[in-house]
């Protein structure tokens, strides 16, 4: 049985490939191609003032050079701001190579073209750019500070100030119950996929058209982009997303710089040039996500439910703001989680630094608003001594109370309502798997060993599948192969079994027969991109219109030649019969073979295919109005708006008092994304995520100096978990499916990673008694942390040392 | 990150190796673990590489009742997995098991570490505590050099001109000794943010004579710190190994960086001495009982 796959655990088909070695990447393609390189700023904010490329001339094997100066056109103008809106008072945007100022370490000033990477960047060497320094912004404090600018026009380095409220919030704060405030950090990380960036180029002259391979989550905006920007005709351009070593959301921002130059050397040189970016490129010349300085005040009752909340957000963005204010909005709106908040203001102010931009990362500005409220959560249980998952039991919203409406505005410009959850029913769930009831049984056991234990939480609601649309073709041939297209792209996350898997469900047809292609604009013109954990829901469904369609002309065409009602007819293994009668049928890709009216023999299938063809009917076109040859159907999925997935995660800590070493030693999570297409997949997705969690909550961490030096561009220094710091994580699922979509589905892509930090400072504030209001936190910081009198103590810790007011 | 111009030699013989190194800017290249990198982000750009991978006679470990000879070519994992080398100085085995990740220590030499001369390497370190030293082969002969004189500053020897160091000599274990090696590291096979090798020694009476430590990342060069005074005549079972610690604490200058801060390594320094003297003690008296 392998066409019912929808919710089997198939195993991933596109893994032999990648992992013996026959993934076709970007630095794959072009092995004769010209190579860019770049000179980049080593200042983090500075006046060019001159550009000396007289010793590099001298380089044998220098191809071209290019400046500032030798832009024209559009590509002299700033790039896009992708996504306006209306509260980014103050836009700012690069130009592909630097216009006269630098504003970040990192910021391509002179691009080369040479006959290898090698002399491309011994030219680099050679080319002295001289520069005025100007003073240095550098985090989200320093910004708001403002006694430097990072744009001169912007003396306040205010690019936009997001603000939303649910209501009069001031009023009901001062009639709670109780209040309490606090301010909390979270630190900049980066995606750091495996693959950099890379870009290759090959432009045609006798065609006058340019094929371009770029590693993006989004290959036909890159298409628009550069036929926009070197005013070539759309149709003379395609762009196609080779295998793509991760993205996790730094390939979803685009046009990069070098998206556009490359193509452009390509078409002035008339050769092939390629540019695959490396490592320290990456660091500096990116982007970077999640510095955000958060001030939170709630109020609430003794019970600990929450009557209002009040958050004043400085995010810091970097130097330009080309991806808009989605991370904020994502932060401002993404926040309140599965909480029923009775009054709810949030102000995100986003602040430029001399730092590298600030783009999506996987979450995506979630992590910091799920960090903002989960913590809020456990300050509430510790003022109040309540158990923190009482506390966050009480706020939830409950599942009679779906569609749920927040009153808020989402990404995508459409309302917060939540169409399906049970949120009680997760944080029992993790409850259970975690065994939070045990919590102080673990604790003292652990103590017997010299240990510090501590135990923390954290849930999330994550709006995944915006829209607004995505695209799906099915086409099944004559040789029985079905085709399958979408246009957004894959990076890893094994789109080619999920979307094969529920082409076999619909259609009826062995997963073996279904070949998947995605990210190629030569087949598929139309779509938005993989990111916002969007691909299942948005190319999944639309994918499976596709294959309805493609169904229901299967069957249409198959009851005339069986002489049969098409109600009576079903697909299974790929053949057409009546249902209950066997041996009256015929198989799929014969009528394929028959939907074309055109049917020279030139092979056995349609050789075959002449003993079921009529006799046709004189009277009649050959191709019906309206209808149309072969057997394939293109189709669109556009949502109303987001669906809301949900989950809740757990994490158990082990301290060591001597070293301050910390431990993960369990980690739970309960999730819920609908129906689920492939659980493999959605575990694996939840595995990598939570790694991601760890890794920003306990060793990433872009350490920039007050000159806005990276000190940390390697791998060797920025500190990605290896295998062995990731903890084993079990794994709980609830559906609950979304009714907002034909498939039911929610998306998984970024819920591992969402409430890994706050999940992880709960625990370590349990375990060491300490209030954590700054992550991610390392060995060192915990040990000045513990050692400093003045750090807080918590309440709880209090009741433990029986020292606390309540004890 | 692609290297500057470089030229490449893989000379037959020891003195072809120093013809070529004769020539300005040549670097010897052996497991290539440090250089490369380096010659990658073209923090270094020697004009020559001068391979010695095919020079004979580089290849070997010798034991000997005095002590092991480690061959410039001879990589961390068969250090690791050589149980003869072990058993005259155990420090051995236990330091290159802290050193890196497997791939490292497949290609990396032990010796080309030492030369490489990181004050985090575990190996310098190693060196330092067993008193050992390095044969130099150089134009005007062969040298064996103590480690004290050989390192000078953080990446700088005292070798200077066209030379190779062939060999790097360990001192067996003295009798009724123990030792013990631990880092604590960031990630599983990372630099330590600190380490801590040590060597505890008993006299007949199982009290003890000398306990001595040298760390990793700790310092600009290797030093032998000698923590016996905290010790001294204690019998082992009752030896106050955290007094050992405290004074070591008191001993070492560690500097701050972005993964820890020198008072953390401090607090690491006496943490991983109190440690390992207990388990390098206990090791010691079982060593006494089989003597």
């Amino acid at each position: 049985m392998t066409t019912k796959l929808f919710g089997e655990p198939v195993r991933r088909r596109e893994d032999a490939r990648l992992i013996t070695g026959k993934g076709r990447y970007l630095d794959d393609i072009g092995h004769d191609a010209l190579a860019a390189a770049f000179v980049r700023s080593p200042h983090a904010h500075a006046r060019i003032t001159g550009i000396d490329v007289d010793a590099a001339l001298e380089v044998e094997g220098l191809v071209a050079l290019y400046t500032y100066e030798d832009l024209a056109g559009p590509m002299a103008e700033p790039l896009p701001v992708l996504i306006p809106h209306p509260q980014l008072h103050a836009p700012r945007t690069g130009y592909p190579l630097a216009n006269g100022e630098v504003n970040h370490v990192g910021e391509p000033v002179v691009m080369v073209v040479a006959t290898d990477r090698y002399v491309a960047e011994d030219v680099c060497d050679r080319i002295v750019v001289s520069y005025e320094e100007l003073p240095v912004v550098v985090g989200v404090d320093a910004a708001r500070a403002a006694r430097s600018c990072v744009h001169e026009e912007i003396p306040d380095n205010v690019a936009a100030r997001h603000h939303q409220e649910t209501g009069d919030v001031e009023p009901v704060l001062a009639d709670s119950p109780r209040t309490l405030s606090f301010t909390q950090y979270i630190e900049r990380s980066a995606c750091m996929p495996m693959e950099g960036k890379g870009v290759h180029a090959k432009w045609d002259a006798d065609d006058d058209s340019l094929r371009v391979y770029t590693s993006t989550q989004a290959s036909t905006s890159v298409r628009a982009a550069i036929a926009a920007k070197l005013q070539l005709s759309l149709d003379k351009v395609e762009v196609i997303a080779p295998d793509v070593g991760g993205g996790f959301g730094v390939k979803i921002m685009h046009p990069w710089p070098e998206e556009l130059l490359i193509p452009m050397a390509a078409i002035a040189l008339g050769q092939e040039v390629k540019w695959s970016e490396d490592r320290r490129e990456h660091f500096i010349g990116s982007a970077h996500e999640r510095q955000q300085r958060q001030e939170i005040t709630v109020g609430y009752d003794d019970d600990g439910r929450i009557t209002a909340l009040d958050v004043h957000i400085w995010h810091d963005n970097g130097a330009y703001t080309p991806y808009g204010i989605i991370v904020p909005i994502v932060t401002a709106t993404q926040l309140v989680g599965p909480y029923a908040l009775p009054v709810y203001r949030v102000i995100v102010e986003s602040v430029y630094t001399n730092t590298v931009i600030v783009t999506p990362y996987r979450g995506a500005g979630r992590p910091q608003g799920c960090y903002a409220m989960e913590r809020t959560m456990d300050r509430i249980a510790d003022e109040l001594g309540l158990d923190r998952a009482v506390v966050r039991e009480r706020n939830l919203i409950q599942p009679d109370q779906f569609p749920y409406d927040h009153q808020l505005t989402f990404q995508d410009g459409r309302p917060v309502i939540y169409d399906s959850g049970d949120y009680p029913g997760l944080l029992d769930k993790l409850r259970t798997l975690v065994g939070w009831s045990e919590a102080e049984q673990l604790r003292a056991d652990a103590g017997a060993r010299g240990k510090l234990l501590g135990v923390g939480m954290a849930m999330y609601v994550e709006g995944t599948g915006p829209g607004p649309y995505e695209g799906g073709h099915v086409q099944v041939l004559g040789s029985g192969k079905v085709l399958v297209s979408t246009g957004l792209t894959s990076q890893g996350q094994g789109h080619e079994t999920a979307f094969a898997q529920i082409v076999a469900s619909e259609l009826g047809v062995p997963i073996e027969d279904i070949e998947v292609t995605t990210g190629d604009t030569r087949r598929f013109g139309y779509a938005v991109g993989t990111f916002a954990s969007r691909a299942a829901v948005m190319s999944g469904n639309a994918i499976a219109l596709a294959a309805r369609g493609v169904k229901e002309k299967a069957l249409r065409i198959a009851a005339e030649v069986l002489e049969a009602s098409p109600e009576d007819l079903e697909i299974d293994e790929g053949v057409v019969q009546v249902k209950g009668v066997p041996g009256t049928s015929i198989p799929l890709r014969t009528v394929a073979v028959l939907s074309n009216p055109l049917r020279y023999a030139f092979d056995e299938a349609a050789r075959q295919a002449t003993q079921f063809a009529g006799p046709g009917d004189d009277s009649k076109p050959p191709v019906a109005p309206g209808d149309a040859p072969g057997l394939e159907h293109r189709d669109y999925y556009s949502p109303i708006r987001s669906t809301f997935a949900s989950g809740a995660h757990a994490a158990i800590v082990e301290i060591d008092p001597a070293t301050w070493e910390i431990d993960v030693v369990k980690y739970a999570v309960v999730h819920d994304c609908g129906n689920v297409v492939n659980p493999m997949i959605v575990e694996g997705q939840v595995h990598g995520g939570v790694a991601q969690g760890v890794g920003g909550a306990l060793y990433e961490r872009m350490a920039y100096d007050a000159d806005g030096q990276l000190q940390n561009a390697s791998f060797m220094d920025f500190l990605m978990p290896y295998a062995s710091e990731v903890p084993d994580i079990d794994i709980d699922h609830q559906q609950t499916p979304s009714p907002l979509n034909p498939l039911g589905i929610k998306g998984a892509g970024e819920a591992g990673v969402i409430p890994g930090t706050a999940a992880i400072a709960s625990a370590i504030e349990d375990a060491v008694g300490r209030r954590i209001a700054s992550m991610p936190i390392s060995p060192t910081e915990l040990y000045d942390l513990v050692r400093n009198d003045s750090s807080e103590m918590t309440a709880a810790a209090q009741r433990r040392a029986g020292t606390g007011v309540m004890a | 990150m692609k290297p500057a111009p470089f030229s490449y030699a893989d000379p037959g013989s020891l003195d072809e190796a120093l013809e070529v190194l004769a020539e300005e800017g040549a670097k010897v290249l052996a497991g290539g673990q440090s250089l490369l990198p380096l010659l990658s982000m073209r923090l270094a750009a020697p004009a020559t590489l001068v391979d010695i991978n095919r020079v004979p006679g580089l290849d070997a470990v010798d034991v000997t009742d005095d002590g092991v000879t480690v061959g410039a070519l001879v990589r961390h994992h068969a250090l690791l997995h050589h149980d003869a080398a072990a058993r005259v100085q155990p420090l051995l085995a236990r330091a290159t098991a802290n050193v890196a990740h497997p791939a490292i220590r497949n290609r990396g030499t032990t010796v080309g570490s030492i030369a490489h001369a990181d004050p985090s390497g575990e190996m310098t370190s190693v060196l330092a505590l067993t008193d050992g030293s390095v044969t130099v082969a150089g134009a005007a002969g062969t040298d064996t050099v103590g480690w004290r004189d050989f390192f000078v500053g953080p990446l700088e020897t005292s070798i200077a001109g066209p030379a190779v160091v062939t060999s790097a000599f360990f001192p067996a274990l003295p009798p009724r000794s123990g030792t013990a090696f631990a880092e604590i590291a960031r990630r599983k096979g990372d630099y330590a943010v600190c380490g801590a090798g040590v060597v505890v020694t008993l006299d007949d009476d199982r009290r003890v004579t000398s306990a001595r430590a040298s760390y990793v990342s700790v310092g600009i060069v290797p030093e032998v710190h000698d923590l016996t005074e905290a010790v001294a005549g204690a019998p082992v079972e009752k030896a106050d190994w955290a007094a050992a610690g405290a004074l070591a604490r008191t001993l070492v200058e560690p500097d701050t960086d972005i993964h820890a801060s020198a008072d953390y390594r401090r607090l690491l320094v006496g943490v991983l001495t109190e440690r390992t003297l207990a388990e390098a003690a206990a090791e010691a008296s079982a060593r006494a009982t089989r003597e």
